[in-house]
């Protein structure tokens, strides 16, 4: 058997269920990896260890009576932009160092109905905003398959804590990309589901349009099980769509046969790397031997628009919802100023760091007096016309497939002077957020770095809102045909 | 497109965050930038295009308007920086 850690949630699940293993042993073994790895790796930033020997004793209570699911006792990782009641949430930020939440996310609520074993809370960048986790508070998280490379953001240490065989899965948060893009660059499955799809009650708010709460996990399945576990219905998240969840990890398998795939071309920027290029092209290949019926040649003009909607409407939404961290109700406040005014302005210069001031400016910005028509409104009546051009194509094809990230991970500190520069590893993912579709990241295989570390690549696979079972459905059929998700990481 | 230093320390008063003299070159810089960057969508014809309100089709959502539980003054409270009894305690916002 396969050291207990690399099991997949499912494999946990199996034998915590015919009682081989029991919750706390797979908590404790947990944790002894967490305490072996995590000071290079740095994918946690709080551990809750009493309380997950607790969860986990409950959980092996719950199956000696025969009770709980698929999820039940199995441990796990959250982002710590998820309120937990009574576990300090940091979203990243100084700001919100000694926050600790009064109440659960909807996500932690459903979780626990499920058995949950909470290990502890993981490293982000600040906020969410960022895609290599370096603008952590905290430092930056480290990629499990090459140490002296970013894991990918902003859900960094989740896609780390999995990739690395500490957690058997995690939840993140996607706003521009931030599950997909460090599944990618950490060799796991990362899914951002249909905006509506998951409560974001209780997920600290950076762009509300655009927020989604979802899974990263080892296999395609895990995913689809941990989804059906946050899925659904939340009457305090006033977007939350009613829209019943189908029953997708029991019905995975079969092939695609006469699956219509297509693959736009605007996806396929200028200046990606060859051996992701490669690793996609192959991959695509590999679906069409698997029965699908694949077009090369679709287009989506309005798609290379996205970026810039995007870096409008988001630190646009920021710069409205951070407003509220002012030290007045939680969090860090600075208290020897002469005046409320002073007080507040100087608890956002020390409380923030540098890429949050930099988009709560540009959002200011974008939404001031004279300005909104020009940035705010002109990037909403774009985001329109990217939206219908998916539409449209979903019309012709059942799933869409792209690249996640134009280049595997990269090296820390060689993008964080440019902001520009980081905001272009997202261009294969913002899309997605903009109008609003389920999206999955799947290991496609690997590029070689120049000094022999093998960089993981994932394979996009995109659907029409709320078909999330296509979704899965594709992505299981090429992950057990292609078979890279049983790779993992050599020994730190 | 450039931000003058001048146009940087407008946006950070009105986004009420105070910047060092070392932020606000940088900053005037990085915006420009990333303004500049902006500039393509000018060439995007949205003539006709109604803008995004929101990516589902939702519209106003109704509940009954029945009283729920809500968390307790104490629980609010736990994470002020500073209180008075059952208020958070702030200088004073009005100048004599």
């Amino acid at each position: 058997m396969t050291d207990l850690h690399w099991l997949t949630l499912s494999e946990a699940a199996e034998l915590l269920r015919r009682r081989e293993a029991s919750s706390v042993e797979l908590t404790q073994a947990a944790f002894e990896r967490v305490a072996r790895l995590d000071r290079e790796i740095h994918a946690f930033l709080t551990l809750t260890q009493e309380r997950a020997l607790a969860q986990a004793r409950r959980a092996d209570e719950m199956l000696a009576g025969g009770e709980g699911g698929p999820l039940t006792g199995v441990p796990a990782a959250i982002k710590d932009v998820i309120c937990t009641a009574g576990v300090r949430t940091t979203a990243g930020s100084k700001i919100l160092e000694p926050f600790v939440p009064p109440y659960d996310a909807n996500v932690i609520t459903l979780l626990d109905e499920a058995g949950f074993v909470m290990l502890g809370k993981t490293n982000m960048d600040e906020f969410a905003m960022g895609s290599s986790g370096e603008n952590s508070a905290y430092g930056p998280t480290r990629n499990p398959w090459a140490p002296d490379r970013v894991p990918g953001g902003s859900s960094s240490g989740s896609a780390a804590a999995v990739a690395a065989g500490m957690a058997y899965y995690a939840l993140g948060s996607d706003t521009g990309g931030s599950i997909r893009q460090p599944a990618s660059l950490s060799g796991v499955v990362g899914l951002k589901p249909t905006y509506g799809r998951v409560s974001r009650y209780g997920l600290i708010a950076f762009g509300s349009s655009l927020d989604q709460i979802g899974p990263f996990t080892r296999s395609v399945q895990d995913a689809a099980l941990v989804f059906q576990a946050i899925a659904g219905y939340d009457q305090r998240d006033s977007t939350s769509a009613e829209m019943a969840v189908p029953d997708i990890a029991s019905a995975l398998g079969g092939d695609l046969n006469g699956l219509r795939v297509g693959v736009p071309q605007e996806y396929f920027v200028e200046g990606m790397d060859e051996a992701v290029r490669n690793a996609v092209v192959t991959a695509i290949n590999q679906l069409h031997s698997l029965g699908a019926e694949i077009d090369w040649e679709v287009s989506l003009p309005s798609s290379p628009h996205a970026l810039a909607v995007y870096y409008i409407i988001a630190p646009s939404e920021a710069s409205a919802n951070l407003a509220r961290y002012d030290g007045v109700k939680y969090g860090y406040a600075y208290q020897e100023g002469a005046s409320m005014w002073e007080n507040m302005e100087k608890t956002r210069r020390f409380g923030f760091g540098e890429e949050v001031k930099r988009r709560i400016m540009v959002g200011t910005y974008a939404l001031s007096a004279g300005y909104y028509d020009a940035y705010y409104l002109k990037a909403q009546k774009v985001r329109t016309l990217i939206r219908r051009e998916f539409d449209e194509a979903f019309e012709k094809y059942d799933v869409l497939v792209a690249p996640v990230s134009p280049t595997p991970a990269f090296k820390l500190g060689q993008k964080v002077s440019d902001p520009l520069q980081m905001y272009l590893s997202d261009v294969c993912t913002i899309p997605v957020n903009i109008a609003g579709l389920p999206g999955i990241s799947v290991p496609c295989g690997f590029a070689p770095a120049e000094d022999g570390a093998r960089l993981p690549v994932g394979l996009q696979i995109l659907a029409k809102p709320f078909d999330e079972a296509t979704l899965f459905r594709t992505a299981y059929a090429y992950e057990q045909a292609a078979g890279w998700w049983r790779e993992r990481p050599a020994e730190i | 497109m450039h931000l003058s230093t001048e146009q940087v320390q407008h946006i950070a008063r009105l986004a009420r965050v105070e910047i060092g003299e070392e932020e606000v070159e940088r900053f005037s810089e990085q915006l420009s930038a990333i303004l500049d960057y902006f500039q393509r969508l000018q060439q995007v014809d949205t003539e006709g295009v109604s803008p995004t309100a929101h990516t589902l089709p939702l519209h106003n959502i109704f509940r009954d308007d029945e009283p729920e539980p809500c968390l307790e003054p104490e629980e609010v409270l736990a994470n002020a920086p500073q209180r008075e009894g059952d208020l958070f305690r702030v200088k004073a916002v009005l100048e004599e």
